[in-house]
């Protein structure tokens, strides 16, 4: 008698991989942003509150991270960069990803509403909705402008963190919103230009894979100049002291000069080394971290 | 030597894992309610 073999039953996923669904890094930013707008209010919020305003806005991102990875699947395994992550690897089920997604989206907002605000928390909720649905779903699969329409999800976090400490819409959280914005374009297509292959073969519409390099490198320097007052106008508008005003002047004139070099000194380069597009996308990390650190810092050291 | 985990070990080892990071966030949460609630209570 032949005994046929045993059917494999699947592994349930790791705790790791749903954490890593929420794109932890990513997050990190985010957190940054939202507690960097929550502090740089002319108002002073309770600990415990200002805490749990923050952790919905993670939530929040984290809920819409998963629900960005359940669509695009399917294009994450075509991609060496995102080929690993728990869907294209294989180790979690896509409707445990789009549940997960779900309820850590509606938990954020729930919360955000009932301890906070529900300002903060409608906002809170465009952002999800704008991010997995209007980015990940609508534009980026169609136009290569995904990126530029599509950078208004990550210029949320600072303006609810701001709305949740102050309860209403000013011009420095639209000004913070515009500057996270106007980042965007150039820190992606930073990154695009080196991992345009992979965006290519995925089918992606990246700026350089539609529009080619040269013209992707003259769209960086058109943002990174646009950025430059952009980046001032708090101070211009004396919303933020002296303290920000040198420091954005320092962060988003090195930020012009790293672009420049990477569009006219460059121009249609497709070379294998991509050293200034590396460091211009480095250097934008640093720049947004430390811009939003020194608005914070102005706030408390200079008033 | 020491040999690699069965698959049945493999299971159970996950699934600790997921009851622990369950019950630690469902744990926080419950402290995170007690702490809103007394913050709303002050203003």
């Amino acid at each position: 008698m032949s005994t046929a073999p045993a059917p494999t039953i699947p592994l349930p996923t790791d705790w790791r991989d749903f954490f890593a669904l929420t794109k932890p890094r990513v997050m990190s930013l985010v957190i940054f942003t939202g507690l960097c707008g929550l502090l740089a209010a002319p108002v002073s919020i309770d600990p415990v509150l200002g805490f749990t305003a923050i952790l919905c806005i993670a939530v929040g991102a984290g809920g819409s991270a998963a629900l960005n990875q359940w669509w695009e699947a399917d294009l994450d395994a075509q991609m060496k960069r995102t080929a690993s992550r728990p869907l294209p690897a294989g180790r979690m089920d896509r409707k445990a990803a789009r549940d997960f997604g779900v309820a850590l989206s509606v938990a954020s907002v729930l919360v955000m509403g009932l301890a906070i605000s529900w300002l903060a928390a409608a906002i809170l909720a465009l952002s999800i909705v704008y991010y997995a649905v209007v980015y990940t779903i609508w534009l980026k699969p169609r136009t290569p402008q995904n990126i530029v329409i599509g950078g208004g999800a990550g210029a949320f976090p600072p303006m609810i963190g701001w709305i949740a400490a102050t309860g209403r819409i000013e011009l420095m959280p639209v000004l913070l919103f515009a500057i996270i914005f106007f980042w965007t374009p150039p820190h992606f297509w930073a990154l695009a230009l080196f991992v345009e292959t992979d965006y290519a073969k995925a089918g992606i519409p990246m700026m350089p894979v539609v529009a080619g390099h040269r013209s992707t490198r003259r769209q960086i320097l058109v943002y990174a100049v646009l950025l430059l007052p952009l980046s001032l106008a708090p101070f211009w508008l004396e919303v933020a002291g002296w303290l920000y005003g040198a420091s954005a002047l320092l962060l988003s004139g090195v930020f012009l000069l790293l672009s420049l070099r990477v569009a006219v000194f460059r121009g249609g380069a497709t070379d294998g080394d991509m050293r200034p597009e590396k460091r211009l996308f480095g250097y934008s990390v640093i720049y947004l971290f430390a811009l939003f650190a020194m608005l914070v810092a102005d706030r408390f050291l200079i008033g | 030597m020491e040999l690699p985990p069965t698959p049945e070990e493999e299971r159970a080892r996950i699934i600790r894992g997921r009851n622990r990071a369950l019950a630690l966030i469902l744990a926080a949460s419950a402290v995170l309610f007690f702490f809103i609630t007394i913050a709303k209570m002050k203003h």
